[in-house]
């Protein structure tokens, strides 16, 4: 799959080919393909990576150029991930805040907060952890208990967040909170960022099925914050979470598909190797397995040129991320499959090789960001236009 | 990028939607269905006379309009979602994509205006006694006699065959695969038997040629190549036919799961049903991007892609269209295992697309040579 927009993105394209060429070398050339939404491995070199791509100006393609983004326009971030996941370069640390944090506060954030946020984000000087499931609120997110007071000029913050994805590096949070204590589902909450350098924060690392620290658990006692933290009005916290949660785009679908397309490629040749193409049971889950990669690719290319084209996009849009993660599994299962003994022996301390890694952790894909069960509640619901469950 | 549609296919696709809807609606398609001719001449002139369908993927030097393949998916699309009857795919899909294909101009000058005018019928004889779809498939043999070309033997399973006007038959000469056209109107030696059909919708017919007269198209013994290329194009087309069928089915499924109270609840409210809507959507969103990469795929035309392409939405759009179809069935219950409700006329319709061309095991295998697997 070759994109080409025309003679100005094919410039960008080729000094971002040139600048990958230079940089992707030595220990992160030696990293390639580690990491995805939800993998901590190899941290410090991932977030090395990050620096370095800052210090490139390649951070925040879209982003504004007063708050140290390239100012380029949708097809050029198109072309950086897809450039980007061609090379296999490591996964971003710092995807949280670019992908979801950022595009937020550009959306609906204050002046004085893109201008205190941004930029350091887009220099990696500060990590950030998105607050928003609790021990009693996953899918249902409206039924967050955290609460904040206000307290002169400051908000005070507690409850309990739990499942934060590198919560243990985060810098600061964007935490979903009660500030009306009176009200009821999602009305009277409110967005609010807050710093977790305080005696009010307390994070502990929760273990994952892999063996990694990567997601975290936030004690929240009397933390505070600014008055000023609050992003979007309060008590509009939901419409906040929601336009995070909406943020969605094709393009950032394009980087996991040209993984998975690759674990496809590597199974095919694994396959190949063990004479395993001769079995026609296995065949046949290969084919259909190449085949949901490159459905995957169509769907996301469907759903980018609607983009560029100033299109809504269709009902793939919804329904991408529910077929690439059922798919991803299965691709994950016969991978095991095919590698046979050797797939089920690890290195010392539980260390996991890539495929080992990327199977384990493509359980989580049909649980965050709304479950599969979710997911198709939405789509029943809100694509399909069917009755919405009765709710109590 | 052209990967999405512009405004003029979004027009052609109301267009065409709303003229089936008028003409193919669910009485249209039961009385066709239950015809053993399944042809409606004056819908058939309808549509060319109306709309160009059957020309509109033809080149204009050869009467017809010249659009693309994508705009001919949309057709398609659309007559998979109103269940079109007729000789609509043999003739557009089969026969005037082996015209394009062959080695022949004059031949294209001399058959395609009437297939671009709705003046002919049209379909591809090829499949045999073995219903294969594959060159080894082919065995019927022509000869070369004194007064030109006959052919003896059998074909079978031809769509349409029984009421095509023009037969493109696929034979044996002792140089290899030929292709041959059979005027059928009163060929000497030409028997043609309607078979009856599971799926209703689309006719299938035994064709026995004892020395029939035929014309050879382009040189002898080099068909092949061309009809497995036409055979990729109909694959795609049938694709995107089957994606409108699919999306019909789910469209029912959803009006039903909206109205049909249970427990004191529109059944639709219930995850067990819900959850199903929203796989079948999952599936059908899935099948569009196969059915569209192949469309894609022909208008760009590289060859390796496009065998690609159209394997792949072949075994992808036949199992989704028969499991759509199926899972509306279970949506409606006892009703949707009537002769009365629409149901079934999409489930066959689906089960008789996915033999069509081949089953998906063979596209797979298709599929798998072109990849290396
Ligand atoms: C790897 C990983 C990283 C994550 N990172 C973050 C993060 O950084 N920040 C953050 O805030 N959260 C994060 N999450 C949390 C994630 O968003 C939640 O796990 C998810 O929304 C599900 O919530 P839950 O775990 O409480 O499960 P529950 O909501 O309790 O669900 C349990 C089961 O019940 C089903 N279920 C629930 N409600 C319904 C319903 N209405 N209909 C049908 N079935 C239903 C679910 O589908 C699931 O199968 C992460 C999760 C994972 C796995």
């Amino acid at each position: 799959m070759e994109l080409d927009f025309g003679p100005a993105v094919r410039d960008f394209r080729d000094e971002l080919r040139d600048w990958l060429a230079d940089h992707l070398v030595g220990e992160f050339a030696g990293h390639r393909g580690v990491g995805g939404p939800t993998d901590g491995a190899a941290w410090e070199v991932r977030l090395a990576w990050d620096r370095e791509l800052s210090a490139g100006n390649w951070l925040g393609v879209g982003w504004p150029g007063e708050y140290g983004g390239r100012g380029l326009g949708l097809l050029e971030e198109i072309v950086f991930e897809y450039e980007y996941a061609r090379v296999n370069a490591p996964y971003r640390a710092t995807v949280n805040a670019l992908d979801l944090l950022g595009p937020m506060l550009l959306k609906v954030g204050a002046e004085e907060q893109k201008k205190r946020f941004l930029p350091p984000i887009l220099a990696v000087e500060e990590l950030w952890g998105q607050g928003f499931s609790e021990p009693g609120a996953g899918s249902d997110l409206a039924s967050v208990r955290t609460r904040a007071e206000r307290e002169g000029e400051q908000w005070v913050v507690s409850g309990q967040k739990v499942w934060t994805s590198f919560g243990i590096h985060a810098d600061w949070l964007y935490v979903l909170a009660r500030t009306d204590p009176d009200s009821v589902r999602h009305k009277g909450l409110t967005m609010l960022l807050l710093p977790t350098d305080q005696p009010g924060v307390e994070i502990r690392p929760i273990r994952n099925l892999a063996g990694q620290d990567e997601f975290a658990e936030v004690f929240l006692s009397d933390a505070r914050t600014g008055a000023d933290m609050v992003v979007g009005e309060v008590g509009q916290g939901w419409r906040t979470a929601m336009a995070t949660l909406g943020i969605e785009r094709g393009t950032t679908l394009l980087p996991q598909q040209l993984t998975f397309e690759r674990e496809a490629e590597a199974l095919i040749d694994r396959a190949r190797e063990r004479g395993a193409l001769d079995d026609p049971m296995l065949r046949r889950q290969i084919i259909d397995a190449w085949i949901s990669v490159r459905i995957m690719r169509t769907t996301n290319l469907r759903t980018i040129a609607e983009l560029t084209a100033g299109r809504t996009p269709g009902a793939q849009a919804t329904t991408a991320k529910l077929y690439a993660s059922t798919r991803h599994q299965q691709l994950g299962h016969l991978a095991q499959e095919l590698a046979g003994p050797a797939g089920q022996i690890v290195g010392e301390d539980y260390g996991l090789d890539t495929r080992q890694r990327s199977f384990l952790l493509s359980l989580a894909e049909t649980i965050y960001g709304g479950s599969s069960e979710i997911q198709r509640n939405i789509i029943g619901e809100q694509v399909l236009g069917l009755p919405k469950e009765p709710r109590p | 990028m052209d990967l999405t549609f512009t405004q003029e296919q979004d027009e052609l696709r109301k267009v065409v939607r709303s003229f089936l809807a008028k003409y193919s609606d669910e009485a249209a398609v039961r009385r066709l269905a239950a015809d053993p001719k399944g042809h409606d001449d004056l819908l058939w002139h309808r549509m060319a006379g109306e709309l160009g369908l059957q020309g509109l993927a033809v080149p204009e030097e050869y009467g017809g309009s010249g659009f693309g393949y994508v705009d001919i998916g949309i057709v398609f699309e659309e007559a998979g979602r109103a269940l079109l009857c007729g000789p609509y795919f043999a003739t557009v899909a089969l026969a005037a994509e082996a015209l394009l294909r062959c080695d022949d101009e004059q031949a294209r000058r001399d058959l395609l205006p009437g297939i671009a005018s709705g003046g002919t019928v049209a379909t591809l004889a090829l499949t045999e006694d073995t219903g294969r779809w594959d060159e080894p498939g082919i065995r019927l043999t022509a000869h070369d006699t004194a007064s030109g070309w006959q052919l003896t033997g059998t074909k079978t399973y031809v769509p349409d065959g029984h009421l095509a006007d023009l037969l493109l038959v696929a034979a044996r000469t002792p140089a290899g695969v030929s292709l041959f056209a059979v005027d059928a109107a009163d060929a000497p030696g030409l028997a043609r038997t309607p078979l009856p059909t599971l799926d209703q919708t689309r006719k299938q017919a035994r064709l026995e040629f004892a020395d029939t007269p035929a014309r050879l198209l382009g040189t002898e013994g080099t068909a092949w190549p061309a009809l497995r290329r036409t055979l990729a194009t109909a694959s795609v087309l049938l694709a995107a036919e089957q994606v409108g069928g699919a999306a019909a089915a789910l469209d029912a499924a959803v009006d039903y799961a909206g109205i049909r109270v249970q427990y004191g609840r529109p059944i639709g409210s219930f995850q067990g049903i819900k959850h199903k809507c929203a796989d079948m959507l999952t599936d059908i969103e899935s099948a569009r991007s196969a059915a569209y990469g192949g469309l894609w795929a022909l208008d760009a035309g590289d060859e390796t892609e496009i065998a690609v392409a159209a394997a792949l939405a072949h075994v992808f759009c036949s199992e989704a269209f028969t499991r759509v179809a199926g899972d509306n069935i279970q949506v409606h219950g006892g009703i949707g295992f009537t002769w009365e409700h629409p149901a079934h006329l999409y489930f066959k319709r689906a089960k008789s697309s996915e033999a069509l061309l081949g089953p998906p095991s063979y596209h797979r295998e298709l599929l798998a040579a072109r990849l290396g697997i």
